[in-house]
């Protein structure tokens, strides 16, 4: 199988080609979603799932959430891309997919813990990478780099430490690479240097 | 009329066989000296600290060669890497279960002070949750740096008021 475009127009009249830079891409609306990738899947090839990720637009826009699935042909050796919209901003939900690859499990969890858009049908949507009782979700446009107070995993060594998940110092950061000069003048670095050597840390 | 000396005096007999010392000189010597490492790596450092096991810089020479990976038979804990928060408790526990006396080299900027990572999931810093008696720079540092923080932390032992602490609790 070559091309998926006629089929794609034929029978996914909702799905509208996506703009992209790289390979074929279509807007699909949530619903259709999976039938689109089931077909992908059978009929024309793109027999793995790469990637699911999520794009957030930002609180102001509507629709806030972008869900996006990179898919791959083995025999083809190509991609296509697929975007559905998330209709809510407050509860982003998506179907899952993990009925159709094994490997949507996690990057689901994945997806969820870093943009908070539930999997309808996932069979374990837990955080994967941050701990359970983390409250937040990191990759949101409204969360800052250097983080936001909280508690630490561990409710009995947090107590006996005193710690907690501090906002990390960003020291003018995050730290940008200038390319060209000098290969020491390059390395990122911070560019408001408000804490060097010279003065102390906060 | 000649008595039997009752105290104690030289006596050939056991000449060579007895050594004096300070009993915190004797304790030290015996920890400095076998110091078996808990390898804590948690990212690109645990590479150098590899290496610093290996025969090209053969940490052995430095009686730090049992890497243990049982916090029950280690002495120093080496946090070689990035250390997030979510992995910060685990390491706090593995601490906790290393029997005293122990001691921790923060290896690296990240287990320093967060390094390049200032962001929400790392510690900025392995010392806001064990106390570190060596920090070592770089990212990674060398083998030699390891071996200069090895070394640094056996001076640092040497000079430990280890008997007294062991005869004189309220002190």
């Amino acid at each position: 199988m070559t091309d998926a475009a006629p089929a794609v127009a034929q029978n996914f009249p909702s799905a509208s080609p996506r703009p992209s830079l790289d390979c074929p891409a279509w807007n699909v609306p949530p619903a259709d979603a999976l039938a689109l990738l089931k077909s992908l899947r059978d009929d024309s090839g793109y027999d793995m799932l790469v990637d699911v990720t999520a794009i957030d637009w930002s609180a102001e826009k509507s629709p806030r959430f972008t869900v996006v699935w990179h898919l791959y042909s083995t025999t083809a050796h190509r991609y296509v891309r697929i975007a559905a919209e998330c209709a809510s901003a407050a509860d982003p939900v998506m179907p899952s997919a993990t009925g159709l690859w094994p490997a949507a499990n996690w990057h689901e969890r994945e997806t969820f813990d870093m943009f908070g858009i539930k999997f309808a049908g996932h069979p374990d949507l837990r955080r994967i990478l941050m701990w359970d009782a983390y409250p937040y979700f990191p990759l949101r446009k409204e969360f800052p780099l250097a983080g936001i107070p909280t508690d630490l995993p561990d409710p009995d060594i947090a107590a006996g430490m005193k710690a907690k998940v501090i906002p990390a110092p960003m020291a003018g950061g995050p730290f940008v690479a200038t390319p060209g000069g000098a290969m020491s003048d390059a390395e990122p670095r911070a560019k408001d240097e408000s804490w060097n050597e010279g003065r102390e840390k906060k | 009329m000649v008595t039997a000396p009752n105290e104690l005096t030289y006596n050939s007999k056991i000449e060579g066989d007895v050594v004096v010392t300070r009993a915190d000189a004797a304790i030290n010597w015996v920890r400095n000296h076998s110091m078996w490492p808990m390898p804590m790596g948690l990212a690109c450092c645990a590479i150098e600290l590899m290496a610093t096991a290996s025969s090209r810089y053969d940490i052995a020479r430095f009686g730090a060669e049992v890497m243990r990976f049982s916090p029950r038979q280690s002495d120093c804990m080496i946090v070689a890497g990035t250390v997030t928060y979510k992995m910060a408790t685990a390491l706090r526990r593995i601490y906790d279960q290393m029997a005293e006396p122990k001691w921790v080299i923060a290896m690296g900027a990240c287990a320093s002070t967060g390094g390049m990572y200032r962001s929400y999931a790392v510690l900025q810093g392995v010392d806001r949750i064990v106390p570190v008696d060596v920090y070592v720079s770089g990212c990674p540092p060398r083998p030699e740096a390891l071996l200069d923080a090895l070394m640094k932390l056996q001076n640092k032992v040497k000079r430990e008021r280890s008997a007294s602490k062991l005869f004189h609790k309220s002190a």
